[in-house]
């Protein structure tokens, strides 16, 4: 969520171009795009800077789910889909989400405000049911909580 | 090799220390199945189906990567095993097509083998279909992803035989393919067409693009003449598809079945190799003398044509501008041969039967028409022409010997070369020694050109000239000999590369079982054949000097350069 | 609220855990002050190999999960004869359920890189790495600022606290891959690639990171060594038992009063747990089942929770300690679900690399969906059994081998759920009270 706009040339000059540096650079890539994804022509210029195949490249790429291949909001909402999660009232979290954002699991808004993803355990099974938006950790959620999170993330952008 | 004594389902046997429980067991007789294993290739253990009980092991151990040890006792058959096994088969064959009698495979895929091995006739699991689409995107392979096991074969040799770098391993899980890039389509990237991934694919996945049909329609068409051509690697491995051992020459044999078949006229590839190698011999020597870009490059592989033109496209005035010698053949076929038989060149339908998947791309290529009509029409590799010979109903062992057709049938020894890595240079320096020194060379065999190394190097004294040439195979091989001459730091005049290892009779369109072990075999067979010839020496060829005397006038000239010469084009 | 035993005050960690809370980041200072870099100051003083003894002789094992002895896992490394080599630790936690090397790394940072550098002088690496999880935003960034501070300090990078010994660390993200906590797969993934899992052998601790002999530990594993090396093995058997000295993180969640991390001494029975630091079931219900070791782990029914906390005595029950996640189900809770999210979990987390994890999981999942829709026969289930064998017996990794776990335990403790839910099983069949 740093250094939004930086180039990819940018990123792979601070990051080196060993076969370590792949994986960071990536994801340093995604932070540096509004869109929160990784496109073409950077993992085309990665391939060439690195000396990988693009093929290689897009191997690691799609292989790893925080890295993602498409456009994604620019806020970012992961509902914890594990058991603790889900036995703590997971299903009632994403309905509300999915109401309130008018899209189900998995889908960005038209207006391109969120995402909304399913996410591996987030390590706070002692605040389940928990969420993260954008990076911020919220657990013991209710229904009516998560949608509040929603609205206030929506005026902080308004503002 | 110190050996290590263990037991195979209770018999004390003992196999070299190092080797793995696959290869001791199979060394002994004992069948292990397997999929993703391959003889060439690095160990994978993915497949799973080759697991076996080792004593004191919990789990199951794959029998590919796990190596033999003292006093291990190893049960290849046991219920446990046997459960196993057609467990895994059975989860593979409940995501896979069900279409086996349709499939271009059957008859030789592995995983058909072995669920027929495995008396999988009652699949236990639920099928579920799949519809992934059919990369038929080029002319020369098609790619099925339902039909991947994902046994990652293909990408082993696309990565790091030919570093072409196209098929790899995307995604993870259910979803995973070995794809292109974004799901791209084989013509949408670099892809040289070399198709060595079709054969080390063990199911109907990855093939070459299926010609037969437009063989048949010009056969059946009584008004085409049909000819064809024969590469000088289809003779030594043809044999293959018809269950003779790799390696065994089958050059009269081929001939007559071809005739039985059907073409009109059976001519060879190696008269236009011969030619070839007047055509580019002069060329380099004119750039020797000239000051012309050196090293010259050799021309004759269209996956490496294809290769340069994507990757070293500031390299391609190396390339030699002659046309290979399956573009040579139809270029004179439908000028040349056209005149001779009086038969007009739009009635003449040109077949190459061919070890190579990238030849029916070069085929289509637009520039290759320079007589106003396609030089070739239709190419076959190894692999369809058993096909069409069995459609054809040929009893290939039993048929008697015949003889290619005059005069685009005549050839030497050094054209049979053109087969082996190291032919082409080896059947050049025989021709470029006597026409500079202008004395008869003696001996023949240049043998520092022969053989698998990747890349081989020699000198040769041209009347006190030291000429430093470079041979290479595989296109890894190639890379690196093409990032020196890029550096500046190749010193060689004349360098020849064959996209695939071993040369074209480890092409892409050879039969499968297609191995080192079946290369050097049929390499062996390739210099048997130029040794039992009776001219050895291209410009011997009395075809050829005819063709020069009432046709083509001299070498480089004016209708050679129209008709046998090309140009590249940038891809990159 | 931990549990402590034979009058021991002191624990490896001593959580206080309050109210669902965490407290505070313990810091340099206060880490120095409780007598935190006393133990490296100490094996400074001392030939490496005596750390590694001592280390041996404490008896700990991976807490990771496998549970492999951390001293001959040094001693591998430290044996070996060539020079480079790695520390990496291992902290991509991804076992659902388990959160305690987020809160060592949240809240105890400066104990993992004692730890670690302990662990580098031993096996005589210089350049470490820190593999964090990409869920983890507030541990990768209380580690970065951890490491400045420590190497602010002299106790870390070069002649650390003046010594000869110099040791880099740095942190490496993951990007979404629980399979990267597996060893092998964690290297491929910082060396550029697919987080899949290598052939074994080679072990790292021969040819791990590019080849080089390499110590990969757990988080906890790591941050048990200042107390090894600081208080010596005889104070760290005393925790815990014979078979398994120490004590153990345990993440502890699901439908109990008090859900949290405590630490535990080795030996103390699930029970136990369940009720002293759990406080029991939440809202008076039954307790129905305690899945113990996350998503690869087992799931149990009530009269298996007198099982001590123990390697030894777990194995002979097939209960798989894991990660330490203890994930209790009252009477309300369906396995059946259960099972299907934990299913769900390993097929969007396997990485389809070998046949019978990838198309078993695929099947295992269809099937589980058919179950849970009302649609599974008698067959389905003999069909799950032999996948989840195959699976166990033919995977190429612990991801594929651990996967079934859930579902085989299930099957042999709650059969009678599954039966209710195959349409083709005659009612008469179907057991009472299955709910």
């Amino acid at each position: 969520m740093l250094d939004k706009g930086k180039s990819v040339q940018a990123i792979i000059s601070e990051i080196g171009t060993s076969k370590t540096a792949l994986l960071p650079i990536l994801l340093a890539v995604q932070d540096a795009s509004p869109a929160h994804y990784v496109n073409e022509a950077a993992m085309n210029e990665i391939a060439a800077r690195l000396k990988l195949s693009r093929s290689r490249v897009y191997s690691t790429a799609s292989f790893y789910s925080e890295i993602s291949l498409k456009p994604r909001g620019r806020n970012i909402v992961q509902v914890c889909v594990n058991a603790p999660c889900e036995n703590a009232g997971k299903a009632a979290i994403i309905r509300a989400l999915e109401n309130e954002l008018t899209i189900t699991l998995g889908e960005t808004s038209a207006d391109a405000q969120f995402t909304l993803e399913g996410v591996n355990c987030l390590g706070a099974c002692y605040l389940s049911p928990a969420i993260k938006v954008n990076g911020r950790l919220y657990g013991n959620l209710t229904a009516a909580a998560a949608v509040d999170i929603i609205r206030q993330c929506r005026e902080g952008e308004a503002n | 090799m110190e050996q290590v004594a263990m037991k195979i389902n209770g018999a004390a046997v003992s196999a070299p220390q190092g080797s793995t429980i696959l290869e001791a067991a199979r060394q002994l007789g004992v069948k292990i199945p397997s999929l993703c294993h391959h003889p060439d290739q690095r160990v994978k253990a993915n497949c799973r189906v080759c697991v076996v009980e080792v004593e004191g092991s919990r789990n199951l151990m794959p029998a590919c990567s796990t190596r033999v040890a003292p006093g291990m006792e190893i049960r290849t058959n046991t219920a446990r095993v046997r459960e196993t096994v057609q467990t895994i088969l059975e989860l593979i064959l409940s995501n896979h097509p069900q279409d086996c009698p349709n499939c271009i495979r059957n008859g030789n895929c592995e995983l058909r083998q072995l669920a027929a091995d495995y008396g999988m006739r009652e699949y236990k699991a639920d099928i579920e279909p799949v519809a992934l689409p059919i990369d038929t995107s080029t002319l020369s392979l098609v790619r099925d992803p339902n039909k991947c096991i994902k046994c990652g074969r293909c990408a082993e040799v696309c990565h790091h035989v030919q570093e072409t770098g196209i098929l790899y391993s995307h995604f993870r899980s259910t979803d995973i393919g070995v794809a292109p890039e974004y799901g791209k389509q084989l013509s949408e990237v670099n892809c040289v067409l070399c198709g060595q991934c079709v054969l080390v694919c063990p199911t109907g996945a990855l093939h070459e693009k299926d010609d037969i049909p437009a063989v048949w329609a010009a056969i059946d068409n009584h008004e085409k003449h049909v000819v064809v051509q024969v590469a000088p690697a289809v003779r030594v491995s043809i044999a293959e598809e018809f269950g003779q051992a790799p390696g065994t020459i089958a050059t009269d044999k081929l001939v007559s079945a071809l005739r039985f078949a059907g073409f009109d006229r059976v001519f060879d590839t190696d008269f236009t190799a011969d030619l070839t190698i007047l055509e580019e011999g002069h060329e380099l020597l004119r750039r020797l003398q000239t000051g012309g870009t050196l090293p010259m490059l050799t021309s004759c592989s269209p996956g490496w044509i294809k290769f340069m033109e994507h990757n070293y496209p500031d390299l391609l005035p190396h390339l030699s501008t002659c046309k290979s010698p399956q573009q040579m053949f139809g270029a004179l076929a439908k000028t040349y041969y056209a005149q001779l038989s009086g038969i007009a060149p739009e009635d003449i339908f040109v077949v190459s039967i061919m070890p190579c998947t990238a030849k029916k791309f070069e085929s289509a290529r637009p520039e290759m028409a320079d007589s106003g009509y396609r030089d070739v029409d239709a190419v076959l590799t190894t692999r369809e022409l058993g096909r069409l010979l069995r459609q054809a109903g040929v009893d290939f062992n039993k048929l008697p010997p015949g003889e290619f057709d005059a005069p685009l049938g005549v050839s030497t020894g050094a054209a049979a070369l053109f087969g082996a890595t190291g032919g082409v240079m080896e059947a050049a320096l025989r021709t470029v020694y006597e026409v500079v020194v202008q004395e008869e060379l003696t001996e023949v065999n240049f043998t520092e050109v022969r053989g698998m190394a990747g890349i081989k190097e020699a000198t040769v004294d041209l009347n006190g000239l030291p000429v430093k040439v470079a041979v290479a195979h595989g296109l890894a091989h190639a890379r690196r000999l093409m990032d020196d001459v890029r550096a500046g730091q190749a010193d060689y005049a004349f360098v020849e590369v064959m996209c695939c290892p071993g040369g074209c009779i480890g092409g892409g369109g050879q039969p499968y079982g297609t191995g080192t072990a079946s290369r050097e075999a049929r390499i062996a067979a390739t210099y048997a054949v130029d040794a039992a010839m009776p001219l050895r020496k291209s410009h011997h060829n009395p075809a050829v000097q005819q063709l020069y005397q009432d046709f083509l006038g001299q070498p480089l000239g004016e209708k050679s350069h129209h008709l046998l010469h090309t140009a590249y084009c940038d891809r990159s | 609220m931990n549990i402590r035993r034979n009058g021991q005050s002191d624990l490896v960690f001593n959580i206080e855990w309050q109210g669902g809370q965490t407290g505070a980041q313990i810091d340099l200072p206060d880490y120095l002050a409780r007598g935190g870099y006393q133990a490296l100051r100490r094996a400074l003083a001392t030939d490496p190999a005596q750390v590694v003894q001592t280390v041996k002789d404490a008896g700990l094992r991976g807490r990771g999960g496998a549970a492999f002895p951390t001293g001959l896992k040094m001693e591998h490394v430290r044996d070996n004869l060539e020079l480079e080599r790695y520390v990496i630790c291992n902290a991509d936690e991804g076992e659902p359920g388990t959160f305690k090397d987020r809160f060592v790394m949240t809240h105890l940072p400066f104990q993992l890189l004692e730890g670690m550098t302990l662990a580098a002088y031993a096996v005589g690496a210089n350049r470490g790495i820190i593999y964090i999880r990409y869920e983890y935003p507030e541990a990768q960034a209380s580690i970065r600022h951890s490491i400045a501070a420590a190497v602010e300090a002299g106790l870390l990078g070069d002649n650390i606290l003046g010594s000869e010994f110099s040791f880099h660390l740095e942190i490496f993200s993951g990007a979404g891959s629980y399979l990267c906590g597996e060893e092998t797969a964690l290297l491929s993934s910082i060396e550029g690639k697919k987080g899949r899992p290598r052939l074994k052998p080679p072990y790292p601790t021969q040819s791990g990171l590019w080849g080089k002999p390499t110590l990969i530990n757990n988080v906890e594993t790591l941050a048990n060594l200042p107390a090894i090396i600081g208080r010596g093995a005889v104070w760290y058997r005393s925790l815990g038992t014979a078979d398994s000295p120490g004590t153990k993180l345990i993440s502890l969640s699901g439908d109990v009063n008090n859900r949290g991390l405590f630490e535990v001494p080795f030996g103390v029975s699930f029970r136990e747990i369940i009720e002293s630091c759990g406080g029991g079931i939440k809202n008076g219900r039954k307790l129905k089942a305690v899945n113990i070791g996350g998503a690869s782990g087992v799931v149990v029914p009530p009269h298996e929770l007198d099982c001590r906390l123990e390697y030894g005595a777990c194995a002979k029950r097939e209960i798989t300690i894991g990660s330490g996640a203890v994930f209790v189900l009252d009477d309300t809770r369906s396995i059946l679900d259960n099972v299907r999210n934990r299913a769900a979990f390993f097929l969007h987390e396997s990485c389809g690399k070998c046949t019978p994890c990838r198309e078993g999981l695929r099947q295992v999942n269809r099937i589980i969906g058919a179950l849970c829709g009302g649609a599974g026969t008698a067959s389905d289930l003999a069909k799950l059994e032999r996948y989840t064998r195959t699976m166990q017996q033919a995977a190429f990794c612990g991801l594929g081998q651990a996967a079934g776990n859930t579902l085989i335990s299930s099957l042999a403790y709650f059969r009678s759920e599954y039966e209710a839910a195959c349409r083709d099983v005659q009612p008469a069949a179907k057991k009472e009270g299955t709910a």
